[in-house]
């Protein structure tokens, strides 16, 4: 059956969530085609999580979801509800930043900055799981995003020097 | 690993050359960059493009009723809309001999690759934009299309531009000696034919535009993450009509990538900032990846012609290339194409050159400059040939390298041809030798040959690739810097040029902080906003360095010299018994007598108004200079890889990768290595995983991350870097630029590896990047 476009509507349709982002919960009222990525900038106004290819392979948009690194240009935003999303504004805790993103900066791991939120995402769920030890292992943890500027070096070196802290704290307490 | 040679006479340099951490990075690491679409453009309605599905195509109608009906729709504009700026947009690098193309800012007839901008719809959100996008209806003529030189250049064959007789841009040729007497009587000859693909820049923040009109002050604010806001500005006032007064460009603080596309100038920079002043109403359009793949310009594919002539010893007697080089659809620049030909020769010393360049137009998406801008292309055929003169009189690479250098005396060394900026190709300073035997000395070749013995016996097949070359950067006309003594007593530099990553904000802090000798923690670096400084040319071709920072420099140097007089005037004492450090000046053998750069802000800037100043009092303390280079200045550097190939796969393994680099003077050596590591990345992607293939008719087959390979982390190794330090003379901060060097040797590099490793099989390697279906073929399927 021929459907008339033009009188399509497209932001008809909205449905109410309730998610909890960077330890704060909320209720929204959200467009359901709307995607997690584009709420979590546009209506939460949560900036850091970008954009960078839209079709889950750059990685540039991932944010941890009930602890697991997701792309947010995949998802819907109605399919958090009820869910608890980090995102890399939740990661520096008044404004001190996390021994990560310290890595980051002394060991010269990013460039532009772009890429940088997804990666940082991505890390901070993996390094959850447990220690990250060898070069191998670190550029495996890398290996889901895409990052145009450093070469990966930078940030092989900033994750084997925090999980090595990590270790030295553990083994010392 | 830094080493700064001595800058100026009786200076202490306390910042420059340091590996100082970014002041950029606690924002960018925290959310709180400010890249264009993170701008709160809250009441701006948002643009989608439609653009064309086919290479060639003539528009015969267009109905955009069903769009404008949708919900949320404002307006659509195609050319029809828009005849008062359907100017041309000029090539930025151009030749009197050029078969010229008109490019406008949107199809107004003729479509001419598929990404090609055909009508722009604003709507309320992106969302209802796309769908609207959709709903247009366009009635099309498809025409045949190029998608090669080789096709263009193919007789009879359609034209890329409906009624042009040629699909020929230019064809221009260079030479030094008498290159074909040379061929003659040459005791050796060897020619062969390599293939370089397109590849793209991707950037991970694709381009962006954004603009408001103020009705009061008549003034245009446009927010555009270009490298080159001022080029922009100017290119803008040129087809709207407006003097560059009436229109502030903005390249947001942060900048998510360049790597040259950005620094091109395209039809939806003049296209969204008009309709904005007709609508009255601001917009804002970001591309998305899909549009980055069909329309941000690429580079790369050239087609190569090669022979070298060379004697018993295997010194260098002639060079001849003929190259075709795939335009697009057109002449965006000439830069890429001009700048391979005088990169060819690299490091050698070669007493006869012909260079040849055939630029063709194709029905694909204009090529521009792109990380290493033509010299990848030039270096990976200068380079195979040399490995291939070694295979011929039985040598070891490297030593035919060293026989053929550019010795550190010889400099200034003019090479015979033209550089891209239309100056001679002169090489500044250099220590090639340095770069070999660096790179010889950290491989060990000797003990590299009986591995590479041992593991052929084993069936096993690694290889060993050299590849040197040569870079002009630092080109002109010039850049500038503002510095100022803020009311607060703080400096202000104020950039003409803005950065994508490059960290302008800590290295010209470094700069400025140590030519005044103030605490660097009193200096703020600006950038990129046309209101703050009238005129700049913005980043790319590795230039910034070397042009901005002898700017900043002396400006800073002019600054210094006016606060010192104004302390005398107030320690009423002569200038030459001041000294300046921290925060205030004092005299040197009476340090307690001393004066604050804020009561210096405070007598020479805020003043009392209405009251006289001592005649000789400098007030007003800001000073702007402009620098401008002489000519380009010569990085250079060498790229060694060691490769296994496993002949059952195709797939290629780099063992180890090793980067000698010359810049001269590094300012940070941090970000330098950054920018170096950056660049082998990329290098690697263009040596062995980038393709952006078309297909016979011009069909992009390449527009997503899944079937465009860029390399993730673990495709890239890291690799060991080493630094030879040759400042130039042409500036007074002795500095070269760094943002390419890591790119352009690492595809030859890789090559000669690659083919030094197959040689068991007699695989011949001509053609980029190694895909596991080129290496195969290279080693089963060849005569």
């Amino acid at each position: 059956m021929a459907v008339d476009e033009s009188r399509a509507d497209p932001v008809e349709d909205k449905s109410w969530i309730s998610v909890t982002i960077n330890g704060s919960k909320q209720d929204y009222l959200v467009e359901q085609r709307l995607s997690l990525a584009d709420f979590i900038r546009n209506q939460v106004g949560l900036k850091g999580t970008h954009l960078g290819c839209e079709h889950g392979s750059c990685g540039a948009c991932t944010v941890i979801i009930d602890d697991r690194a997701v792309r947010s240009c995949l998802m819907f935003a109605v399919q958090s509800d009820g869910s608890s999303i980090e995102t890399v504004e939740g990661l520096a805790i008044d404004g001190v930043l996390s021994p990560l993103q310290e890595s980051f900066q002394a060991n010269h791991a990013l460039q532009c900055g772009f890429c940088t939120s997804g990666f940082l995402m991505s890390l901070v769920a993996r390094l959850r799981e447990g220690p990250i030890d060898t070069e191998s292992e670190a550029r495996e943890a890398l290996s889901g995003n895409i990052c145009r500027c450093t070469g990966y070096s930078g940030m092989v070196a900033a994750i084997l020097e925090q999980s090595n802290s990590i270790q030295g704290i553990k083994e010392n307490s | 690993m830094s080493q700064i040679s001595e800058i100026k006479e009786n200076l202490t340099v306390t910042n420059i050359g340091r590996g100082m951490i970014r002041r950029e990075d606690p924002r960018l690491l925290t959310g709180q960059g400010k890249f264009i679409d993170d701008l709160p453009f809250s009441d701006f309605y948002e643009a989608a493009i439609l653009r064309s599905p086919h290479a060639h195509a003539r528009v015969v109608s267009i109905d955009t009723e069903r769009a404008l009906k949708l919900s949320g729709v404002i307006a659509i504009y195609t050319a029809a809309d828009l005849e008062p700026i359907m100017k041309d947009l000029p090539p930025k690098v151009s030749h009197p001999k050029l078969n010229y193309q008109i490019r406008l800012p949107m199809v107004k007839e003729y479509a001419n690759y598929v990404g090609e901008p055909i009508a722009v719809v604003v709507a309320e959100n992106r969302y209802i934009a796309e769908d609207a996008v959709d709903l247009i209806e366009i009635e099309y003529e498809t025409l045949p299309a190029v998608a090669s030189t080789h096709a263009a250049l193919r007789k009879g064959g359609p034209k890329v531009h409906i009624g042009s007789e040629s699909n020929v841009a230019v064809h221009i040729i260079q030479k030094a000696g008498d290159p074909e007497a040379a061929l003659k009587t040459a005791p050796h000859v060897i020619r062969e034919t390599f293939k370089i693909t397109r590849g793209g820049g991707h950037s991970i923040e694709g381009r962006g535009v954004a603009a408001r009109f103020d009705p009061i002050t008549q003034q245009l604010t446009v927010w555009d993450n270009t490298q080159a806001p001022h080029y922009v500005r100017q290119m803008l006032a040129t087809i709207y009509g407006m003097t560059e007064d009436e229109i502030r460009l903005i390249a947001p603080q942060d900048i998510g990538g360049g790597f040259g596309p950005k620094a091109q100038f395209y039809g939806e920079e003049v296209v969204i900032p008009w309709i904005v002043m007709q609508m009255k109403h601001p917009v804002k359009w970001v591309e998305d990846r899909w549009e980055n793949f069909i329309s941000a310009t690429m580079e790369r594919s050239q087609t190569h012609r090669v022979e070298v002539g060379f004697d018993e010893d295997g010194h260098l007697l002639v060079l001849k290339d003929v190259f075709e080089h795939d335009q697009g659809a057109y002449c965006v620049g000439l830069q890429v194409p001009t700048i391979t030909m005088s990169t060819l020769p690299g490091p050698y010393v070669i007493p006869n050159i012909h260079s040849e360049l055939i630029s063709c137009y194709t029905n694909i998406v204009p090529t521009s400059s792109l990380r290493g801008a033509g010299r990848p292309q030039a270096v990976t055929v200068m380079e195979r040939m040399m490995d291939r003169i070694a295979e011929h009189l039985g040598m070891e690479p490297a030593e035919i390298r060293r026989r053929n250098l550019i010795q550190p005396d010889q400099f200034p060394y003019a090479v015979g041809l033209l550089f891209r900026d239309g100056s001679p190709l002169t090489y500044d300073s250099g220590n090639y030798p340095a770069l070999l035997e660096g790179a010889v000395d950290r491989i060990d070749i000797v003990k590299f040959r009986r591995d590479q013995a041992e593991a052929r016996s084993q069936g096993r097949f690694l290889g060993l690739g050299l590849s040197m070359y040569v870079e002009g950067t630092g080109i002109g006309p010039y850049e500038g810097a503002r510095v100022r003594l803020t009311n607060s007593g703080k400096i202000l530099v104020t950039l003409a040029a803005s950065p994508q990553g490059q960290g302008y904000e800590t290295v010209y802090a470094q700069v400025a902080a140590d030519a005044i000798g103030v605490d660097i923690d009193l200096v703020e670096v600006r950038h990129g906003d046309t209101s703050s400084i009238p005129y700049g040319q913005g980043t790319f071709a590795s230039r910034v360095t070397a042009t901005a920072g002898p700017a900043v420099w002396e400006a800073s140097e002019l600054l210094k010299s006016d606060l010192l007089a104004v302390a005398a005037s107030l320690l009423k004492c002569d200038v030459s018994s001041l000294a300046l450090s921290g925060n205030s000046v004092f005299i040197e053998s009476e340090p307690e007598r001393r004066v604050l750069l804020y009561d210096i802000a405070l007598v020479s800037n805020v003043g009392r108004h209405g009251m006289s100043v001592p005649r000789d009092l400098p007030i007003a303390i800001e000073r702007t200079a402009y620098f401008k280079p002489v000519q380009a200045v010569y990085s250079s550097g060498i790229s060694a890889v060691i490769v296994e190939v496993d002949p059952e796969t195709g797939k290629i393994e780099i063992l180890k990768s090793l980067l000698g680099h010359d810049c001269g003077n590094v300012l940070n050596p941090m970000i330098v290595e950054g920018q170096i590591l950056g660049g082998h990345a990329h290098g690697i992607g263009n040596a062995i995983y980038e393709e952006a293939r078309y297909s016979e008719d011009g069909q992009p087959q390449a527009v997503s991350y899944l079937d465009y390979a860029l390399p993730t982390a673990i495709e890239v190794p890291t690799p060991e870097l080493f630094h030879v330090f040759s400042p130039s003379p042409l500036n007074p901060l002795g500095v070269k630029g760094a943002g390419e060097g890591g790119t352009i040797p690492v595809p030859g590099a890789v090559a000669n590896a690659v083919e030094d490793a197959l040689r068991p099989f007699g695989s011949r390697i001509c053609e980029l990047p190694l895909t596991p279906e080129r290496v195969l073929r290279a080693i089963y399927d060849h005569d």
